[in-house]
């Protein structure tokens, strides 16, 4: 048994692959980023989700940050199951008013600096739920946002590209 | 057109799955219920709403299937006093439908013992009905407190309650679970569902039917094909066009697709809640695989908006068919060697099997559809009970199982990806010349139309109302339903005499959608 798991992971090798370019950023830029992140938040950049209405889309492609592709937990950035324990909150959908209650005690839970970046185009503006009887449409609409990241699921990449510029915003 | 033991008239819908429609009284309502019950049929739909011009009053609708096809009755109300017959003794899966629509639509059953609100959590009044004709919707509610739900208590020496969510512990939808306990083992779980309801049913009558398909592929992000899929079929039998042979089969191909990257997702996540990190990795990796070749060949990772009324937005060329059929190939044999490793992984086994069983005979009683359905050998797969072109012509092979538990439901999504590598490989060897795309017209009087699809979860149901062509909103009713309707009340009893720390495993191995449910 062990035999076949060692002999899958051989050949599969490593797929891990660079952190994306954020901006005119130059190629040390990610290592430069991360003592940042180091010297300021501590360890390592500790993100809780918080999912306000939306329709699944976002968090496929937040859990893929996970694969060994993009292995976001080698560039020190860890998803928590505490909001006691994050720097970050992570927003996706647009935010249904069943939730409102619940984002702002996350939101409050979380302690300084607070940052906040809305995933994907609800939590931007709404999307095409818009704001209704049921919805408040964009996350701004209920806590502060630091940075947003459109996209209809915007793909691992431009997630990644936003949690670096929310931390590189709000912090350097 | 009559079916076996109703004794009622029905149309014939125009649509690729046989359907049918009648309006019926209050005493052929219960009749069909019977009548269905006893035919061994299900209860696929149920959902209410104000009628068409033609007949303003309110309606309780339901959609059964049985051995025929589908059957979709409608039942107009008394406007002052609109209730209807329960449809709780004939099937349990109807609680929260009655619940749904008692908030949405203001119309109640008869006698109906469980009146909490489902959907509404006390952030718009009660007596807001959002799906009520001539009900305008209010600018703003002023921010609510959310209402105390009495969840049923459970007593007794020793037994204490775990609440969990709305936030999970996790990248998941939020929704709340109380369970009763003693020590580790599970009394009773109660759900508490509806906290990603953000109006869709009432959103999609203030979008234009041409372009709703897209607010309907993204009533379940992971569905999105078959949700976009279903509505299609619905506004394409509503307006009678005849879709291209060609765009038929790049649908089929695209569903097959998803089902497949949902499939290799939830494998891995299954290793990975019995402690098994090896196989998440392994899978996800073939799940990202499998999405970056979806946006080189489809032009988006999940598919979003490829389908669209009258056909497809997307083509294949014939130099794209050989790297889609290599990767079918590649994915098949890394598959097969997951499997074995799986299936000879003893620890991994140990939490698998006999885990969160629904046996056979209460997934028939409760009425558990889809893969979850599958699993505990209900033999229903829309692809072959009811096969629409394309897959008339491809002989879908049903993946069932008998054991009910978390291993039965990984051998279903085991077996179901090796049958879709199949069939996208016979797809991509048959498609079909010709246009992908039919001009759709609106028809000009009004009409109504239904789309049925097999998701990857279940069966995807659409049923549509258009009004005529004086209105302004063209879309006068829409209501999408999600199998998980069907399979959520179903774990409440998979988990019973379970210890809570399965229960992410058990939860895991149906994957039931929260927003496809919440709406």
């Amino acid at each position: 048994m062990i035999w076949k798991i060692a002999k899958q992971i051989a050949k599969n090798g490593i797929r891990t692959e660079p952190a994306p370019d954020i901006g005119e950023a130059v190629a040390n830029e990610i290592g430069r980023l991360q003592a940042e992140v180091l010297a300021i938040l501590g360890q390592s950049l500790a993100i809780r989700l918080v999912d306000a209405g939306s329709c699944n889309g976002c968090e496929l492609e937040i859990n893929a940050l996970g694969n060994p592709y993009y292995n976001i937990e080698g560039l020190g950035i860890k998803f928590v199951a505490s909001p006691r324990h994050a720097d970050m909150l992570l927003v996706t959908g647009p935010v249904s008013r069943n939730m409102v209650t619940a984002l702002k005690r996350t939101y409050e839970a979380i302690p300084e600096p607070k940052l906040v970046v809305a995933v994907g185009d609800c939590g931007c503006d709404g999307g095409i739920f818009g704001e209704s009887y049921a919805s408040c449409g964009r996350v701004s609409n209920v806590i502060p946002v630091d940075w947003v990241v459109p996209g209809c699921p915007p793909p691992p990449l431009e997630i990644l590209r936003g949690i670096l510029s929310a931390v590189r915003r709000r912090i350097v | 057109m009559k079916i076996s033991g109703f004794d009622v008239e029905l149309q014939r819908l125009m649509a690729p799955v046989p359907i049918w429609h009648a309006r019926v009284s209050v005493d052929e309502w219960r009749a069909g219920a019977a009548a269905a019950r006893e035919g061994g049929g299900r209860l696929l739909a149920m959902w209410g709403g104000a009628g068409l011009a033609d007949a303003p009053q309110p309606v309780a609708c339901a959609a059964y299937v049985v051995l025929e096809g589908l059957l979709w009755l409608e039942l107009p109300l008394d406007d002052e006093q609109p209730t209807y017959p329960d449809l709780l003794p004939f099937f349990p899966a109807a609680a929260r439908m009655q619940r749904a629509c008692a908030d949405l639509s203001g119309i109640l059953t008869k006698g109906s013992k469980d009146l909490r609100p489902w959907l509404n959590h006390g952030a718009w009044p009660l007596d807001y009905f959002p799906l009520r004709d001539g009900v305008a919707a209010p600018g703003a509610f002023a921010d609510a407190a959310l209402v105390n739900y009495p969840f049923v208590r459970v007593e007794g020496d020793g037994v204490h309650e775990i609440a969990v969510g709305p936030v999970h512990a996790g990248i998941i939808e939020p929704g709340h679970f109380r369970f009763s306990v003693v020590g580790e083992k599970v009394l009773r779980l109660e759900q508490r569902l509806g906290y990603t309801h953000k109006g869709i049913e009432q959103r999609m009558t203030q979008l234009d039917p041409l372009l709703a398909s897209r607010l309907a592929g993204r009533v379940s992000g992971d569905s999105t094909v078959a949700y976009a899929w279903a509505y299609c079929m619905a506004l394409e039998s509503a307006s009678a066009c005849a879709v291209p042979a060609r765009a038929l089969w790049m649908r089929a191909l695209m569903l097959e697709r998803e089902r497949i990257a949902n499939h290799l997702g939830d494998l891995g996540a299954l290793g990975n809640d019995a402690a098994f990190a090896f196989g998440l990795a392994q899978f996800s990796r073939l799940r990202e695989d499998w999405l970056r070749l979806s946006e080189e060949m489809l032009g988006h990772r999940l598919m979003m908006d490829c389908v669209v009324p009258g056909g497809v937005t997307q083509d294949i060329q014939g130099a794209h068919i050989d790297p889609l059929t290599r990767q079918c190939d590649a994915v098949a044999r890394e598959v097969q060697t997951l499997h074995a490793i799986y299936e000879e992984h003893a620890g991994l086994q140990d939490r698998f099997m006999t885990t969160g069983c629904v046996t056979p005979a209460l997934a028939a009683q409760l009425g558990l559809t889809g893969l979850a359905g599958r699993a505990s050998a209900q033999a229903l797969d829309l692809r072959c009970d009811h096969a629409a072109a394309p897959y008339d012509l491809l002989q879908v092979k049903m993946a069932t199982h008998r054991n009910g538990d978390v291993a039965a439901r990984v051998s279903v999504r085991f077996d179901e990806v090796l049958e879709s590598l199949r069939l996208i490989k016979l797809i991509l060897a048959g498609l079909p010349v010709g246009p992908l795309r039919q001009e759709l017209v609106l028809p000009a009087q009004p009409s109504r139309g239904v789309g049925w699809v097999e998701g990857w979860r279940g069966e995807i149901f659409v049923a549509l109302e258009l009004s005529d062509a004086s209105s302004e909103q063209r879309i006068r009713r829409c209501h999408l339903h999600d199998p998980s309707w069907q399979n959520w009340p179903v774990l409440e009893h998979a988990i019973i005499g379970n210890i809570v720390p399965d229960f992410p495993l058990i939860n895991k191995s149906f994957n039931l959608s929260y927003s496809g449910h919440d709406l």
